[in-house]
């Protein structure tokens, strides 16, 4: 037989045939019933066949290149650990933000893998299930590779080793947990306007990329590469939020104030869930890179502004609380700070007021915020932790149904005031800690009612260990719930000032130094 | 200011994760299989019902009918977690890449029989949607199943499926123009000889059952079709007619295969040890399933073997039920 | 008129793409910030397959971007010469 010269297929081509080719409409069992969940959210998808692929990486490339960077990733995580590189760190103030990092990122990346994993089973075309599966199995990869990162911290300082049970369990980390939560058991197609076209385009960058450069700068050479050689995985998964945007707009016309309430609703969500991120950008780096606000100006401003500019011809609008948001960026870390401050018994990471330098660099990032209402209060604080009355409220907050953050942001227009609104629901009062969470309450209320909120589960006695007795003379229930959250009192809580990571952190780099 | 850090001895704290050391006996040194694996899903204080299946909650181990009582006894002989996953599947992929390389560079297809050759294409671009099928069942079992201990390597099961369906359409696209993968799906969907086995894959679509899922699909349709195919015909039948080039386009599937069966037989083997009760359901689905298998599989092997086909597919599932035996199920 | 960019982390195989970008599309602004380097440019960039390759000496796919990558903005188009990045429609 001779030998065909045969023509090299292009990209677009050979990816056709690799992927898009592999379905087939099935006749032994129905595809409604193969398919179960593509249709009740009311989103009409006509011809699956004009998805549009993000990056058409085929398995082999991906082996290749995800190969390429794990073997890099997990070479600068064996050098870190055998050179102690937790000592080369600026100070050990900094080991918090990793904490926060595992107890409150590093679960959602894992329920992102699962999340992905459900939606890469469900869309009724190969296309977007193949970009899907892609980043479930990414996504286990962010989560792992955190996990392998960060365990050489835990091996040396508190406040990481029980992660995955805070995860579950304690206060402030409800507010990622049930993020998550939310967007998972919604159907598939909300699931992608949530992570993957609100968390992953519009805000994702505002976690990795200031932070990461944040922790280069901060010499952790072990997180920025996890950092960055996640983000990497991240331009796929953007990439993919905007194709499935574009896919549901071009579909059907009537997909777009659907589609629009699920960015206004995951917007917001996403906002509040990053409030933590901006605590850990303008208050846990000892160096800082940039601050929440000029991450927010590049990154949601500039970026979103683009993004949205170009989402017009669809007839989608910027997020309805765009503009609230905005506004947030100049109060969003301090009130938050505060409030961690505050709860500092309660945490599983270490909180102090910054050092006068510090202030002044928070003064000069925020001209219009912080002298005028946070450094006033900050001085305070710090001037009584010197005298020995260091403020630990032992007060339960009252948490927002929605977000489940205490109720601390202020009112649009007036830093002076807390905002609080409320909903009735079959008999019960609901509240929130603005307009944009009520409303996504009052829209699907019989889903909110269900939240697990830490607070009303500690007054319904839900978080204390088997056979303790709240009656019982002298009960210290904040010393319960502590122990039922299995955090070592005096270890992993209360103030860095005095702690054991502060006094083991210098003792080991001061025996570094007279080494060298 | 560069300070030699390494030459400080400390003494760490402790050696991991508290809920790890829950699951190894103690605080001792972990595994970066175990850290990243154990313990490592959500088990409880979910928020919300699941609006597409409010019966369960997010993660729920009543999904399937099988019961364990510790759900991290499913363990992976080859310790994977995405790195050393990745890592080697990237090493077989270099192969791979060699392999195709080497098969063109040759020229090897011209000396391909014409029989084989056309053999090559009908029995094995079809394949390529079975094995999409069985990349979507591994992606229902990672996303429904209970505990990462299964649903992690499920999901690289899923993804290696995906690359088995591309490195069957390279093989169609090397030995022929793309028209050949259109005509395979014709088959697929028309061809008498391929309709069992469709039925086949097209029901376990629907099954909710996730365990069952895994039995149907990682244990009976590919402990049966991968020895079969790629070992019986592609290495031995082909090979034997001067056409191991395919053998060599097809060599990923054999070595996964053998990788994969030993990951398939610790988690059945892990279920069945739990309780008879999971022993009966395992052994119930895998005699039903298995029985469907072969009878899928016999056209298959029918039109490529002859009369050889009813006694080599014999020879298969009897190697297929004395490994079933072995893993204590009661065919 | 809208901005898109692409950000790579600084190394050694980096360099390369960096310079073929910057040449490729007059106009784009290199941002620095520790290990990672941000490239702006209004409306459009493209990243060629055959620039890189002559600063490399040596083939290059250009989904070998994907391994130093950290982020982008825009719509994508990539084929095997070229990779682009635009909000142009």
């Amino acid at each position: 037989m001779d030998m065909q010269v045969k023509k090299k297929l292009g990209l677009k081509e050979r990816y056709a045939h690799m992927t898009r080719g592999l379905d087939w409409e099935t006749s032994y069992q129905p595809m409604d019933k193969v398919f179960p969940y593509v249709k009740y959210e009311g989103i009409k998808i006509h011809d699956w066949d004009k998805w549009e692929d993000p990056f058409r990486l085929t398995m082999d490339a991906y082996w290749k290149y995800q190969g390429e960077k794990e073997k890099k990733l997990y070479a600068i995580i064996d050098a870190f650990a055998q050179n102690n590189g937790h000592l080369g760190v600026t100070d050990a103030r900094y080991i918090n933000a990793l904490k926060l990092f595992i107890q409150g990122v590093s679960p959602l990346e894992y329920m992102a893998h699962r999340g992905f994993a459900h939606v890469g089973r469900q869309f009724a075309g190969i296309g977007p299930r193949v970009a899907c599966q892609m980043q479930a199995v990414d996504e286990l990869r962010h989560a792992q590779t955190q996990i392998h990162t960060i365990s050489n911290y835990n091996k040396y300082y508190n406040g990481f080793h029980n992660w995955r049970h805070w995860h579950d369990n304690v206060w402030y980390l409800s507010v990622p947990k049930s993020f998550f939560d939310d967007a998972m058991t919604a159907g598939p197609f909300e699931f992608m306007v949530a992570i993957g076209f609100s968390f992953e385009y519009v805000l994702t960058n505002l976690l990795f990329v200031p932070f990461m450069s944040g922790a280069a700068y901060n010499s952790d050479m072990s997180t920025v590469t996890f950092g960055f050689s996640a983000q990497s995985d991240e331009a796929r998964h953007m990439t993919l939020g905007l194709e499935v945007i574009k896919f549901m707009l071009e579909q059907d016309p009537d997909n777009v104030p659907i589609v629009q309430r699920w960015i206004d609703k995951w917007f917001w969500r996403g906002t509040r869930v990053l409030s933590l991120v901006a605590t850990m950008m303008d208050y846990m780096l000892p160096k800082r890179v940039m601050s929440w606000k000029e991450a927010w100006e590049i990154y949601a401003e500039q970026n979103g502004g683009a993004l949205f500019n170009d989402l017009a011809r669809y007839g989608i609008r910027p997020p309805k609380a765009f503009a609230d948001a905005c506004e947030a960026k100049d109060h969003l870390s301090h009130q938050l700070w505060g409030t961690l401050y505050n709860y500092g018994a309660a945490t599983a990471i270490h909180t102090w007021m910054p050092g006068t330098e510090e202030m002044d660099w928070l003064s000069a990032k925020y001209p219009e915020s912080f002298d005028k209402y946070y450094r006033p209060r900050f001085e305070f604080w710090a001037e009584e932790a010197k005298k020995g009355n260091r403020f630990y409220n032992k007060t339960l907050p009252m948490l927002c149904t929605t977000c489940q953050i205490p109720l601390l942001f202020t009112e649009p227009g007036d830093p002076t005031k807390i905002c609080y609104r409320e909903s009735d629901y079959n008999g019960d009062k609901y509240h929130f800690c603005s307009d944009h969470c009520k409303e996504i309450f009052d829209h699907e209320p019989e889903k909110y009612v269900q939240s697990w909120l830490p607070v009303h589960q500690i007054y319904q006695g839900h978080c204390f260990k088997p056979g303790t007795d709240p009656t019982a003379e002298g009960f210290d229930p904040l010393a319960a719930v502590i122990e039922y959250y299995g955090m070592n009192f005096g270890r992993d809580n209360l103030d860095f000032e005095g702690s054991e990571d502060q006094k083991n952190f210098e003792t080991w780099r001061g025996e570094a130094t007279r080494n060298a | 200011m560069t300070i030699d850090l390494k030459t400080v001895s400390i003494k760490p704290l402790r050696s991991t994760f508290t809920h790890v050391a829950a699951h190894i006996g103690g605080d001792k040194p972990a595994s970066r299989y175990q850290e990243a694996t154990l313990g490592v899903q959500s088990t409880g204080n979910y928020h919300y019902r699941p609006t597409w299946d409010p019966d369960h909650q997010i993660f729920d181990a009543t999904r399937t009918a099988i019961r364990m009582k510790d759900w991290y006894a499913f363990k992976d002989p080859r310790q994977f977690y995405y790195g050393n996953w990745t890592m080697t599947r990237a090493r077989q992929q270099d192969t791979m890449e060699a392999n195709f390389e080497f098969v063109e560079s040759r020229g090897l297809l011209s000396f391909l029989p014409e029989d084989v050759r056309r053999d090559a294409l009908d029995l094995l671009l079809p394949l390529r949607h079975v094995a999409a099928g069985a990349n979507m069942n591994n992606s229902s079992i990672c996303a429904y199943g209970y505990g990462t201990g299964i649903t992690a390597p499920c999901m690289f099961q899923a993804m290696d499926q995906l690359g088995i369906a591309q490195y069957l359409t390279r093989l169609g696209l090397l030995i022929a123009d793309p028209d050949v993968l259109d005509e395979a799906k014709e088959s697929w969907l028309k061809d008498a000889q391929w309709q069992e086995l469709r039925r086949y894959v097209e029901d376990t679509f629907v099954l909710q059952d996730w365990f069952e899922l895994f039995v149907a699909q990682n244990l009976v349709l590919d402990g049966l079709l991968f020895p079969l195919v790629y070992g019986d015909i592609v290495d031995g039948d082909f090979a034997a007619r001067n056409g191991s080039a395919v053998a060599m386009l097809t060599a990923f599937m054999t070595e996964w295969s053998d990788e994969t069966s030993k990951w398939v037989d610790a988690q059945v083997k892990a279920a069945v040890a739990d309780s008879p009760e999971n022993k009966a359901l395992v052994s119930g689905w895998t005699n039903a399933w298995r029985d469907r298998a072969t009878a899928a599989l016999i056209p298959l092997a029918g039109r490529i073997l002859g009369n050889k086909a009813q006694a080599t597919t014999d020879e298969v599932t009897a190697q297929f039920n004395s490994r079933c035996a072995k893993l204590g199920l009661a065919l | 008129m809208s901005n898109v960019f692409i950000a790579f982390q600084v190394n050694e195989d980096t360099r390369p793409i960096i310079e073929a970008i910057l040449e490729d599309n007059p106009g784009a602004v290199a941002n620095e910030s520790p290990a990672m380097v941000k490239i702006d440019a209004k409306d459009r960039l493209v990243v060629k397959r055959e620039s890189i390759e002559s600063r490399l000496g040596r083939r290059f796919d250009l989904q070998e971007i994907h391994v130093n990558l950290i982020s982008l903005t825009g719509h994508i188009d990539e084929d095997d010469d070229q990779f682009t990045l635009s909000w142009n429609h």
